[in-house]
């Protein structure tokens, strides 16, 4: 019965709920790294990544994910980031990008 | 004699005009619609990006005004103007040699948004009803309890065709900002969202006032306009916007929302520039004769404007412009009566 397959399924809802979701590894993360909240979403770290002009590697989407609680994926997204850096050297806020790549990767990662 | 200049409207604008005025030796008059000078100012709690009470910028004012006997009008509206006088709605003329136009502006009625439930949800409140709640020194829920979560909306009736309000308000993004952080202190536990279409903070000091509301007060900042808001069944709201920067939709239930409400043209403006041969801009402001030189001066002789009448202003703004003001009415005095 399980494994019947009519050709179509329930999608589930895209919105993220903030209701919802468990915040407290983004918490950690905003403890650990404040000036991430100083973010204004320009893209000037997607748009120097070494990684996002070959796949589809989205930093600056990533982060803003991680801080709303959306985990799912992250972690092994963020094995395509190959820390060169340039992001950290672009970004106009003075985030430590390279520094929250590997903080998200310890949050998450559980290491 | 003393030349006589007409100020219509005891705000900021006019009380700072009617003092830089008699400073140079000319005799203000002040009418004003309502019962007491002070204008928007009143009743305001603290002013961005300094936190300092805006009863220490307005009281001296105030002060000032008594102590220089300036004559004033109150209860009294202005149904024409023209450069050698105005009209009042009782029906007596006050003669002048000039005018000044400092009448301000009206703030955007919440309940024009009714997707966001001012007026019908408990707890949807205006930064002003915020304003005035802080000078009380109580921000509560209606329940009389104390807000976990918190959601600032900027941009109501800015920006926005729907409400036929397309221009900038100014002054609501950094409002928003220093709300946020004001809340903060007030509830160091609690969560404060601020959703934004532009951040625009243009004055000094604004820009790092945002980035402390950002770093300091760990006060979440999500680009997306709230589309809709809806009461719970406690009570609580239930709010939805697009995450914009993770382009997804996104939402959430908050204890308290707040609209930073945008300063919208007076309604009267229509009317009184016909009576005095001045034109409006499309946003409902009066027309100055141009946006440099001739900022404070109107398209006629002898009129002249302060403050926000001719577009949404700081209070910073508005108490400089008083003196451009004052000045450019000298100016006009003293060539109209040959002297030097």
């Amino acid at each position: 019965m399980r494994n019947l397959n009519f050709g179509y399924g329930i999608s589930s809802p895209r919105a993220i709920n903030l209701d919802n979701n468990d915040l407290r590894k983004s918490n950690d993360i905003i403890r650990e790294m404040p000036e991430l909240q100083a973010c204004i979403g320009c893209g000037s770290c997607t748009a120097s990544c070494t990684a996002g002009n070959i796949t589809s590697f989205n930093f600056r989407k990533l982060h803003t994910s991680v801080r709303r609680g959306e985990y799912q994926g992250a972690y092994e997204e963020l094995s395509k980031c190959m820390l060169c850096g340039k992001c950290r050297l672009v970004c106009p806020r003075g985030i430590n990008t390279r520094g929250l790549v590997m903080l998200i990767k310890r949050k998450l990662g559980d290491f | 004699m003393a030349k006589r200049v007409v100020i219509v409207g005891g705000g900021a604008a006019g009380m700072q005009t009617a003092l830089e005025l008699k400073a140079r030796g000319i005799e203000p008059v002040i009418v004003e619609r309502d019962i007491e000078l002070g204008g928007k100012a009143r009743g305001w709690h603290k002013l961005f990006p300094s936190f300092t009470p805006a009863s220490d910028v307005m009281r001296p004012i105030a002060d000032r005004i008594k102590a220089e006997r300036v004559r004033c009008f109150y209860g009294q509206e202005v149904t024409a103007i023209a450069p050698d006088g105005v009209m009042l709605r009782s029906g007596e003329r006050i003669p002048s040699d000039a005018v000044v136009v400092a009448t301000g502006f009206t703030l955007f009625d919440a309940h024009r948004k009714q997707e966001y439930g001012y007026g019908l949800y408990d707890n949807v409140i205006t930064s002003v009803d915020l304003e005035r709640m802080m000078n009380s020194g109580k921000v509560l829920l209606t329940d009389g309890t104390e807000p976990r979560r918190i959601a600032i909306l900027h941009c109501v009736g800015s920006r926005d065709e729907k409400v036929c309000q397309k221009h900038c308000s100014k002054v609501c993004c950094i409002t928003g900002v220093k709300q946020a952080i004001e809340l903060k202190e007030i509830f160091p536990t609690a969560d404060v969202f601020n959703f934004y279409m532009d951040i625009r903070m243009f004055g000094p000091g604004y820009e790092e006032l945002y980035r402390e509301a950002q770093q300091r007060y760990n006060v979440h900042f999500v680009r997306g306009r709230i589309s809709e808001a809806a009461e719970t069944i406690n009570k609580r709201i239930q709010i939805k916007a697009e995450d914009t920067l993770t382009g997804r939709p996104l939402k959430m239930t908050v204890d308290m929302l707040v609209l930073l409400v945008g300063m919208s043209a007076n309604y009267e403006n229509e009317t009184l520039a016909a009576t005095a041969g001045l034109s409006l801009a499309p946003n409902g402001y009066y027309r100055a004769q141009d946006s440099f030189l001739g900022a404070v001066r109107s398209e006629r002789e002898g009129i002249f404007f302060a403050g926000a009448a001719t577009a949404p202003k700081s209070l910073a703004d508005t108490l400089a412009e008083a003196s451009l003001t004052a000045s450019a009415v000298d100016e006009y005095l003293r060539a109209k009566f040959n002297e030097k």
